[in-house]
């Protein structure tokens, strides 16, 4: 064991502002067990998963132990924790890699929560305790070829067939697709915007996966195409009515990336930090360079700050208050500041900054899809800007 | 059964150790739950889930170290009794043996679970007085626990293999850090822990007298670091002599 000189006085680098203290002992018991799921499990392997393109299947099981699988949810085998704890897990995850919180955010709150919010009872029955068991994997269509930030113009149609429905059209860059056991699909039917829970065997369903990609690796991506599938009335999920539905699902995803992106700089922060201060150069450790400093500075600022808003939204939603025009900002704002301070990263490091060795070009590349997905980094721009506005500039 | 576990909240070992001022270990800074007490958790609860029964934690620490207790329960053990009072601040080994007899003696528990040694302050020597003063046979260096009707066996670890000891109960075990990978806290549990009951008790409630400490610590000084080792060229011929002539000397051949 070795004795350091003692720290008086020294800031924790990576809690410069103390928020730990604003947690309570239960969330940080949520952070720390995720934390560690994260360095035991994914650490070790992410770099061969991400190279060979890769979602570690096997995984599922022990991420649904862990109580993960729509652990926002009350009732129907899911946890029911708070949204703060919801974050931090959601933090942790990206933190290891921004594919694993993608799956939790697309099982949780993109496929589970719509069953739970507009889902008939035996619907949720049904679903929802195999879901958080991680038996049945799921992924939610809204987005197709042609219609991404207006999925109001969506083409996927649904027709009355007798008591059945008849499915037809395409989804694309859908998370978890070709894994998935069942889609939330979303389709334009007579009275607006309906969504339906579709088993992805059914007949006439068939998903695809998108491949050469260059960023969430460790996540599938899939193109789903229904031709004539046909679906019980019972597959229709009741309460859901209009675009408002889907886009309420996507505010729940994205309120967990608010948390996300600060795990994922966080991860580039540390590499960089240990990297200045044991890189040497021109005979001094990189990190006494103060260009350098200021980049880690900008860095930890930019996450305190990012980290401070996430846990402000965070007890917002714990006492459902929150408003998407406020999940907008931290999308917005912590999306951003993580792609930045990854690329900021990623220059510390020099050559080694483009391996895989390091985390810092995988997060990066992650981030571009981060920034894309859940609400391109423009469209957000817009929703506040109709908030503050009182006019649309989008619609 | 009732089984209890020792837990012990420690300086995080993936952050530099500080000593105070009179050479006990700085608890001011991160701490977490004793990572080879994780393991005595474990091994508590799969015994439970054969065999039925309860999982108490007894604990000696300040008031912080009900974090450390948290993450045990939300592990799955059943409840916990935290020893705390400023009397006890600063126990040596004696101490902190006594008080922990006092706390388990009043649960009357089938078997206690310890670690081999704490992280922190390393002695190893708590399990062993803990288990003279409750008047338990023990079971140490455990890498492997059964429990048969009223008798207790392990594997008890060494250098060469193991042995197989076997006791009645109430007994002891000390566990070894490798006996078993602790589980995750899953987030059913950090919740279910929420209402589980954690009792705490002072020195007066124990009806216990605090020793003037038997030991203290009087300095601390960093191992001396490594030297440079030998160098050994081979020319072709006595190069591979030297070296078995080192290893020899080392007594690794
Ligand atoms: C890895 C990955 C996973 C995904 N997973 C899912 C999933 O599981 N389910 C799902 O349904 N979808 C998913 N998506 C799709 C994602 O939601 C869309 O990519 C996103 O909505 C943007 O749509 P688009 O790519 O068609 O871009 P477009 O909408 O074509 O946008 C292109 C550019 O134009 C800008 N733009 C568009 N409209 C305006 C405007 N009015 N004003 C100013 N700028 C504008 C955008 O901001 C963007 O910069 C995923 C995407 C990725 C990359």
């Amino acid at each position: 064991m070795s004795i350091a000189a003692p720290a008086a006085g020294r800031l924790d680098p990576f809690d410069l502002l103390e928020i730990d203290a604003l947690l309570s002992e239960e969330e940080r018991l949520v952070r720390d067990t995720v934390r560690g799921f994260v360095r035991n499990r994914v650490l070790p392997g992410i770099e061969e998963w991400f190279e060979r393109g890769v979602f570690p299947r096997e995984l599922v099981a022990e991420i649904a132990q862990l109580g993960l699988l729509g652990m926002h949810l009350k009732g129907y085998g899911c946890a029911g924790a708070s949204a703060v704890s919801y974050g931090l897990a959601c933090q942790e995850l990206e933190a290891g890699d921004s594919g694993f919180r993608s799956f939790v955010s697309v099982q949780g709150s993109l496929s589970m929560f719509p069953i739970w919010k507009f889902g008939s009872e035996d619907q949720k029955r049904e679903w929802l305790p195999p879901m958080a068991r991680g038996e049945l994997i799921g992924c939610f269509g809204l987005t197709e070829p042609d219609f991404g930030s207006d999925p109001g113009g969506m083409r996927t149609s649904a027709r009355r067939r007798g008591t059945d429905w008849v499915l037809n059209g395409n989804k694309l860059w859908i998370t978890n697709g070709s894994i998935a056991d069942l889609a939330i699909v979303w389709a334009r039917a007579e009275d607006g915007i309906r969504g339906f829970i579709v088993p992805t065997g059914s007949h006439g369903f068939t998903a695809r996966d998108v491949h050469r990609k260059i960023s969430l690796r460790a996540s599938v991506t899939s193109e789903l195409v229904l031709e004539d599938v046909v679906v019980p009335a019972s597959a229709l999920l009741p309460g859901a009515q209009g675009l408002k539905a889907p886009l309420s699902c996507l505010n729940e995803a994205r309120y967990g990336i608010v948390w996300g992106a600060m795990g994922a700089a966080r991860a580039c922060y540390e590499a960089a930090l240990e990297y200045a201060r044991t890189r040497v150069q021109f005979g001094r450790p990189i990190a006494a360079f103060q260009l350098t400093q200021r980049k880690l500075v900008e860095m930890v600022v930019e996450i305190e700050k990012g980290m401070l808003l996430a846990l402000h939204l965070g007890r917002l939603k714990d006492q459902e208050r929150l408003r998407p025009e406020q999940v907008s900002v931290g999308k917005l704002n912590n999306v951003r500041a993580a792609l930045e301070i990854a690329r900021e990263a990623r220059s510390i490091l020099g050559a080694n900054g483009i391996t895989l060795e390091y985390p810092v070009i995988r997060h990066m590349n992650n981030l571009e899809s981060v920034y894309t997905y859940e609400g391109t980094n423009e469209v957000h721009t817009l929703a506040i800007g109709e908030a503050i506005t009182g006019i649309s500039a989008f619609r | 059964m009732k089984i209890v576990v020792t837990v012990k909240q420690v300086p995080d070992p993936n952050s530099p150790q500080r000593l105070d001022a009179d050479n006990t270990i700085a608890r001011d800074g991160d701490v977490v739950l004793d990572p080879g007490d994780a393991c005595g958790v474990e091994i508590g609860l799969r015994l439970k889930e054969a065999h039925g029964g309860e999982v108490v934690l007894v604990s000696m620490g300040p008031e912080r170290a009900r974090e450390a207790i948290r993450k045990a329960l939300s592990m799955g053990a059943d409840r916990a009794v935290l020893v705390t009072d400023p009397a006890l601040e600063g126990a040596d080994v004696n101490t902190t043996a006594r008080a922990l007899a006092a706390a388990i003696g009043s649960e009357s528990p089938d078997l206690v679970v310890c670690a081999t040694e704490s992280y922190d302050g390393s002695t190893g020597m708590v399990p062993p007085m803990l288990a003279e003063v409750l008047g338990l046979p023990q079971l140490t260096f455990a890498n492997h626990v059964e429990v048969n009707g009223s008798t207790v066996s392990v594997h008890r670890q060494t250098e060469d293999g193991y042995q197989v000891v076997e006791a009645p109960m109430p007994a002891l075990v000390a566990v070894t850090a490798g006996i078993a990978e602790p589980r995750y806290a899953s987030l059913r549990g950090i919740m279910a822990a929420r209402n589980k009951e954690v009792r705490t008790v002072g020195v007066a409630d124990l009806g216990l007298e605090v020793p003037a400490p038997a030991e203290t610590v009087e300095g601390v000084e960093d191992a001396p670091s490594r030297q440079q080792g030998e160098i050994v060229e081979d020319d072709g011929a006595s190069g591979v002599e030297r070296i078995m002539a080192l290893l020899q000397a080392a007594k690794v051949i």
